[in-house]
């Protein structure tokens, strides 16, 4: 299984609607949102929060992502009243970046830390650096055919595949060069149809992922 | 002279009378900076904390303690829940199993109940919230009590500093909470968990009597 994520807002729909965005990306992840009062008005219910927590534990633990402050610490409170604090993390990020890598670094099976790591760090510009020369990789051209380009759901895809690859991917467009194992750097690069990005690999399996990465495209991410 | 955990209970009553008789004073504080539901849910939170003591009062004064602070957090939502709440339960937590209340123990669940707001809250003196009257309060609480006051002369020395640090919160520019989205803006402006928490203290205080 994989660990668990809540989503506390203030506001019902926001966490509906996020929870349905991320599991867009992380389809077997469980998402639970826990936002508004129980009579639907804005705020945040403690109950309710506890409930999704319980929900969203599968064995492997949850990370909690929450919007304004007073959510915060209604979910930090609620962590603190579980049997075992140490099963749940509030992560401390934007919401809705938060949500989308906590939810790709579950769907990937990283363990809570790790996940709740990728929510704290998601609002931090991609680094954009110029890649580095490349000795020992393996680079590898292509163009982009799927209709939406490297949108979310195919840079989710992308990201789940390599994550299962002992190697360091990076996707360059133009200037730019994103990390191929964020969500969110990918989709900063803004490839669109028809662009060509070049993807390059290190590692003991960069010529499998490369491959994998190739599979993807020429596939257009199975659209 | 030492308090039960009936009297700690009628405390509680009174300070929730006091919240619903300032319920609107509190709702139009909060609209001023914040999202105007500090009045409403406090009221709402401290009549469900009425309606449980009706159905049973618990043994110990910290068991009174604790069921505010349960309920406070079930039922207020917003920030004041969390805060309060946290507040009650660490006093509560101070105080144990102890069936009766004397100033000592007094003293150290205020202490206690402050310290839980700012590890709940982050928030220290000067930003604007009800921490600026919890600080003063506590500490004019110690004091009263080293010079061998009773717990009317603790909690009305705390009640009267708590006055006086929500008053400072007017002149401050909020750093925590929804009032620090408005930055300078708010100055001018009374904070609403401050008063609040002075109110609460003087309820505590008035019913000691």
């Amino acid at each position: 299984m994989s660990v668990g994520i809540v989503l506390v807002s203030h506001s019902a729909k926001l966490a509906e609607g996020l929870a349905e965005l991320a599991a867009q990306m992380a389809p077997d992840v469980t998402i639970v949102p826990a936002g508004g009062l129980a009579d639907g008005s804005i705020g945040t219910d403690y109950d309710e929060v506890v409930a999704a927590t319980q929900r969203a534990d599968h064995g492997d633990g949850v990370v909690l992502l929450y919007d304004l402050g007073s959510a915060q610490m209604t979910a930090e409170l609620a962590v603190e009243s579980l049997a075992d604090p140490s099963a749940a993390i509030v992560a401390d990020g934007p919401l809705v970046e938060g949500a989308i890598a906590a939810a790709v670094a579950a769907q990937a099976g990283q363990d809570r830390k790790a996940v709740a790591e990728a929510a704290a760090t998601a609002g931090i510009p991609e680094d954009l650096a110029p890649a580095e020369a490349t000795g020992d990789g393996a680079e590898l051209e292509l163009e982009l055919r799927n209709e939406v380009g490297l949108h979310a759901r195919p840079a989710g895809l992308l990201v789940r595949t390599l994550s299962a690859f002992d190697a360091d991917v990076t996707v360059r467009l133009g200037e730019q060069e994103a990390d191929g194992h964020s969500v969110l750097g990918l989709m900063s690069l803004g490839a669109r149809q028809g662009d060509r990005i070049l993807v390059r690999a290190r590692g003991p399996q960069a010529a499998a992922a490369l491959e994998k990465v190739k599979e993807l495209v020429d596939g257009n991410f199975g659209e | 002279m030492a308090c039960t955990a009936d009297g700690v209970a009628a405390a509680v009553r009174a300070a929730a009378a006091v919240v619903a008789e300032h319920r609107v004073e509190l709702i139009d504080l909060d609209r001023a900076i914040g999202d105007g539901d500090h009045g409403e849910n406090l009221n709402r939170g401290f009549a469900a904390v009425v309606a449980a003591l009706d159905s049973a009062v618990p043994d110990t004064p910290g068991g009174v303690l604790k069921l505010v602070a349960t309920t406070l957090i079930s039922k207020v939502g917003g920030a004041a829940g969390p805060l309060y709440g946290t507040a009650f339960l660490r006093a509560s937590a101070k105080l144990g199993a102890g069936a009766t209340l004397d100033v000592p123990a007094l003293v150290d669940a205020l202490r206690a109940g402050l310290e839980g707001v700012q590890a709940r809250g982050k928030a220290v003196g000067g930003d604007a919230t009800m921490v600026d009257a919890l600080i003063p309060a506590v500490s004019a609480a110690e004091k009263a009590a080293a010079d061998g006051g009773d717990a009317v002369a603790v909690l009305t020395a705390a009640a009267d500093a708590a006055d006086a640090g929500a008053e400072s919160t007017v002149d401050l520019v909020p750093r925590k909470g929804r009032a620090s989205y408005l930055g300078e803006r708010a100055v001018g402006h009374l904070d609403p968990g401050a008063r609040s928490s002075a109110l609460l203290l003087r309820a505590f205080a008035e019913a000691a009597r």
